[in-house]
């Protein structure tokens, strides 16, 4: 889950460069842009979870 | 830029020590007392290494706006990745022209971003691999965002070539600096594991206090005139603003800082019935944290407001960081630095005086630190730890940092107590 929320998180910001580099200056980079931090935030969110220490395993 | 500019960015450049003093006194006041000199130490010797790091081979990466740059091209427009100066600051004249102050503000505020984690690592961090990891920060993942904003990389010019407003702006550091440390304090609070004690094997969050907090509140003195001194030669620098304009960056610097640490301290009241000391102060760094980006390009009301919501912001999240996600951050960096940082830069397009399309700058800006620098300096740290365990032994931990590691505590006229030793 881990390895998959980085994944996500580089992928994430791959889609706002490409929106950035690849279309017109109209709503559409801007959505796509948004769409890339979606990504990324899901991304976040598998990492959080990845790191979260099960109940009774807690020093 | 004149002798007389040059002479007060050199003065601007030289209160940013006093930052890394605040947070060091801070991050000592808010763990405990048997890891006071260990941290006060700890921290000295990051900001050293992260200077020398920064000579040997951090701003050759980083480089300067103008200067050699590594580019390749995209779509038919050059994006510039890297500097391509010499190491060791080789053929720079430091002679107070523009360049030289660069240097050495990049130095100070390298050392700056690598002494943030310490706060997430206080009271387990070693002190070897704290350095280690300090200079990794220094060398290669500070020198490379920095480039990308601040040495005419390619969020610099998303402005001119992509029409972007006028590109990725953080005058005084918010995203390379201050989001980039916070990141890291998070990827060190996940690597190293929460403190013992800190959670119940039923999950519930036992509160460790800080041992001092005169500490923590003195520190938000030199923290401000720090940030004073490092939002303004940054404006200069790097948003080629006037000296006269340094007035308004000082100005927005206080009311931001201001403004957040009484939201803090009437968000705390509402949810706990008292103030906060330690959040308040958390609150006001976290305030001019949120200052950095937009200081010089937003009306006293517009960063006051930025500080009144980085206030509340930083409050709610060291609670919900602390007790919901399990993340040990004694210091509150990720909330002071991460969180508040990006606040600030995205206020900063949306309410700044900048073009409309300024918010996209932003966004890349913002999601390039969470989507590239956070994999980066995770993926450095974790293989660090690989090598060199960065977490102190049980032993160490239930002793003390100060003992086991330095051999004599902060403060020797305080009587130890026994159970401090004994096996938990």
């Amino acid at each position: 889950m881990r390895i998959a929320g980085f994944l996500l998180l580089l992928a994430g910001w791959g889609i706002v460069l490409s929106a950035a580099a690849l279309l017109k200056p109209t709503g559409a980079r801007g959505a796509f842009a948004l769409a890339g931090v979606g990504v990324e935030v899901m991304g976040l969110v598998l990492v959080i979870r990845s790191h979260m220490t099960p109940k009774g395993d807690r020093p | 830029m004149t002798e007389v500019a040059s002479a007060l960015c050199l003065v601007m450049i030289l209160l940013v020590p006093l930052a890394a003093l605040g947070l060091a006194l801070m991050n000592t006041g808010l763990g405990r007392s048997r890891s006071a000199a260990h941290t006060m130490l700890t921290a000295l010797c990051m900001v050293a290494t992260a200077a020398l790091a920064y000579f040997v081979c951090g701003f050759s990466w980083q480089g300067v706006a103008g200067h050699a740059a590594r580019v390749f091209t995209v779509n038919g427009k050059p994006w510039s990745w890297t500097g391509a100066e010499p190491p060791f600051f080789g053929g720079l004249p430091l002679d107070g022209s523009a360049p030289s102050l660069v240097a050495l503000l990049q130095m100070l505020s390298a050392g700056l971003a690598a002494l943030i984690p310490l706060g997430a690592g206080t009271d387990r961090w070693r002190l070897g691999p704290a350095c280690a990891s300090s200079a990794l920060m220094a060398a290669f993942i500070y020198p490379l965002f920095a480039h990308w904003a601040w040495g005419g990389g390619w969020l610099a010019q998303l402005g001119s070539y992509y029409g972007m407003g006028r590109g990725y702006l953080d005058a005084g550091g918010a995203g390379c600096i201050h989001v980039t440390g916070g990141l890291a304090a998070l990827s060190i609070a996940w690597i190293l594991g929460p403190r013992r004690g800190k959670y119940a094997a039923s999950g519930m969050a036992a509160a460790i206090p800080g041992h001092h907090t005169v500490f923590v509140l003195a520190s938000c003195f030199l923290v401000w005139l720090g940030w004073c001194g490092l939002n303004s030669s940054g404006a200069m620098l790097f948003a080629g603003v006037a000296p006269g304009t340094l007035v308004l960056v000082a100005v927005n610097t206080t009311l931001s800082g201001g403004m957040s640490a009484l939201a803090a301290a009437v968000t705390t009241r509402a949810r706990f019935g008292r103030p906060d000391a330690s959040l308040c102060a958390n609150g006001w760094v976290g305030g001019l944290v949120a200052s950095s980006a937009g200081c010089a390009f937003m009306s006293p009301a517009v960063a006051a407001l930025t500080g009144l919501l980085a206030g509340a912001l930083v409050t709610l999240s060291v609670e919900w960081i602390d007790v919901y996600l399990g993340v040990d951050d004694p210091g509150g960096a990720v909330s002071v630095h991460a969180i508040a940082g990006v606040w600030g830069l995205l206020a900063l397009g949306l309410f700044g005086r900048v073009p409309a399309s300024q918010w996209l700058a932003q966004l890349v800006g913002v999601a390039t630190l969470v989507g590239f620098v956070l994999p980066l300096v995770y993926g450095a740290n974790w293989l660090l730890n690989r090598f060199l365990p960065q977490r102190v032994s049980a032993e160490g931990e239930w002793q003390g940092m100060d003992l086991y590691e330095l051999g004599a505590g902060a403060y020797p006229e305080f009587a130890t107590h026994r159970e401090d030793f004994m096996q938990r």
